[in-house]
């Protein structure tokens, strides 16, 4: 693995206000993303997991600035996204692009898919015709002849056929960093499939990297190199991919990975490992945000919040029982 | 990829995709009441627009002795008003005045309205409350009591009425064009549009306006009849255009004494505002169920 990073974010913070009444006046803040840290190194996937509304999509569009963070730095190779100006902005977005979720709102109903395409190169000053040129050699690319698909309108595909168009669109531009937010999670599972294959491919022949956010934990075991793992705007743990399946160590990790339907009939599941909802990111739990759904529940974690450290190579957990090891080997020393 | 010999004629095979517009034309041309009601307009626009050659006498010359002339008399087919004109005739010159006052609002309205409602819409915040609130401050006058005031306070005439109509019509435009685009901005393709890096101006001229002038269209067509029905109130009460000019709504009111003794000729010019809001009416349920359009 190379030693710098592409993207560097850290402690990325977005909260959103509640506005209500007349004057609209803020009363509450919903803490999306409070406090994130991580790196991608060149050609890897980091995979993002959690449950919906712990702020994975919120940090997909901070990364990309689609939304202004309240704190926090991103850097995209070596850069300041969050301080670049308007023609800087312009010029970054060329090399970080993003893939949406739902294939049905993600594109302009009243486009054909090749000026759907076509329109982020004319964005950058190209010519129309050189647009449409690139715009459909990689509609073939991703796998929709141009000849047959190129002036369809997007009602006329199926959501499989969408997503290869967001990926083209995404992709037109020539980015190095391709942020996916659950691209695969509105398609079937057969065409899941299809769609992870053609990533992968294209990830490996234009030497890409990714962030591939997703709640779906066999996509995120099948894609990644590493995953970071988020709960309530936190991360909770973060390790390699295989680390991370074999060894989980937050409770909340243990829990997905409990929870992810096998297929192996001998890891039939006995009990829910997870119940109740998240709290509301509204008024997150004090200390630690998974105490109140949390077996391993400790007095101590209801004051403080546990921050993350080192359990093992690249392996980071933000979790107090972990820390005991950490305080009874103190006084050996 | 594969990309083998495929016919060179593709859309010949597989059936030519069609754009929205041709698609709305294509459903328009399939709705008989939509054909018919067209028709219709089509037909009272040009007869209003060829008066100067298609009316039999001058509009306003009249003889006292042909006074009120029944429907059908010899050389006045539809007859004649109090003053001895020619009805056929006032009916033709007084369908430019009130297609004009009726249409011209509400083109205003469209193109104002659509333009302060998108902006208020996309940016939000600030602009969006000053543009809106004040919008709401005409909103909340009925249509005809704030159609009558802004007349009584600016005079007859048919400019005063072209004003007046518009001030009503530009708020409605604007609530509507607002809410078709804060929904259109959130959705996701507006998002991949600033996200490769697209101004503000290419993200509205290509992927914003597209998707809300329709729905703006369709409403602003709806309000069409409303118009031709307001503008010919006002001349009814005289405060639109002014005698001896022809116009159907001053028409109305100046044989309304006649009608006990000759019922149907006062009748016409009702009927002309009648079929031809109805006809608007009908022409833009019919422009509504054709873009009606979903995957």
């Amino acid at each position: 693995m190379s030693t710098t990073p592409v993207l560097q974010v850290r402690e990325l913070r977005k909260h959103f206000a509640l506005r209500g009444g007349v004057l609209q006046r803020t009363h509450a803040w919903v803490r999306a993303v409070d406090g994130v840290s991580f790196d991608v190194y060149p050609r890897e996937t980091l995979g993002i997991v959690g449950e919906s509304g712990c702020g994975k999509s919120t940090l997909a569009r901070l990364i990309l600035r689609l939304i202004e963070p309240d704190a926090g730095t991103v850097r995209f190779d070596g850069e300041d996204v969050r301080g670049a100006s308007a023609d800087r902005m312009k010029r970054l977005r060329r090399d970080m692009q993003l893939v949406f979720q739902d294939p049905y709102a993600s594109l302009n109903p009243r486009l054909t898919i090749e000026d759907a395409v076509a329109f982020s190169v004319l964005v950058h000053g190209t010519a129309r015709g050189e647009a449409r040129e690139r715009a459909r050699a990689l509609l073939g690319r991703v796998g929709l002849d141009p000849r047959l698909y190129g002036r369809r309108y997007p009602h006329e595909l199926s959501g499989g056929q969408r997503q290869r168009v967001n990926i083209a669109r995404a992709l037109v531009l020539d980015p190095k960093l391709l942020v996916l937010d659950e691209p695969v999670s509105a398609l079937d599972k057969s065409v899941q499939a299809q769609v992870l294959n053609l990533l992968a491919d294209l990830k490996a022949e234009r030497a890409l990297t990714y962030v591939f956010i997703s709640h779906d934990l066999n996509v995120i075991e099948y894609v990644s190199d590493r995953v970071l793992v988020m709960y309530l705007g936190e991360v909770v743990e973060t390790g390699t991919a295989d680390a991370l399946a074999q060894a989980p160590k937050h409770p909340y990790t243990q829990a997905l990975f409990a929870s992810a339907p096998s297929l192996d009939p001998e890891h039939r599941l006995e009990r829910p490992p997870l119940s109740g909802d998240p709290p509301n990111p509204i008024n997150p739990p004090s200390g630690c945000r998974f105490r109140t759904r949390c077996a391993f529940a400790m007095p101590r974690c209801a004051t403080s919040a546990p921050a993350l450290r080192a359990v093992g190579a690249a392996h980071d957990v933000a979790c107090y029982l972990y820390e005991a090891d950490a305080v009874m080997e103190a006084p050996a020393r | 990829m594969a990309v083998t010999a495929l016919p060179r004629d593709l859309d010949a095979v597989v059936g030519a995709p069609m754009s929205y517009w041709r698609t709305v034309a294509w459903r328009l041309g399939r709705d008989p009441a939509t054909l018919v009601a067209a028709a219709v307009l089509a037909l009272i626009a040009l007869s209003a627009l060829l008066a100067p050659w298609l009316a039999p006498y001058d509009p306003s010359a009249g003889s006292i002795r042909l006074r009120l002339a029944p429907v059908g008399a010899p050389a006045h087919v539809l007859g004649t008003d109090e003053q001895g004109r020619d009805m056929l005739t006032r009916l033709l010159w007084g369908g430019r005045m009130t297609l004009v006052a009726g249409l011209t609002p509400v083109l205003v309205a469209f193109v104002v309205g659509t333009a302060l409602g998108v902006l208020a819409g996309y940016i939000g915040g600030l602009t969006n409350t000053l543009v809106m609130r004040t919008m709401d401050i005409f909103y909340a006058f009925p249509a005809v009591l704030l159609a009558i005031a802004i007349s009584g306070a600016l005079g007859p005439g048919l400019p005063n009425t072209l004003i007046s109509l518009s001030i009503v019509f530009v708020p409605r435009v604007v609530r509507v064009a607002e809410s078709a685009t804060v929904q259109v901005k959130s959705l996701e393709y507006i998002a991949a549009a600033r996200a490769s890096g697209a101004g503000v101006r290419a993200i509205v001229r290509h992927h914003l306006l597209a998707n809300v002038l329709g729905p703006i269209l369709v409403f602003a067509s709806t309000q069409v009849s409303l118009s031709i029905i307001l503008a010919a109130g006002l001349s009814f009460l005289g405060l639109g255009v002014t005698p001896p000019a022809a116009e159907w709504g001053l028409m109305l009111n100046t044989l309304r004494q006649s009608i006990y003794v000759n019922a149907l000729v006062p009748a016409l010019p009702g009927l002309a505002i009648f079929i031809t809001s109805m006809a608007f009416n009908l022409l833009s349920d019919g422009l509504r169920d054709a873009m009606e359009i979903r995957a």
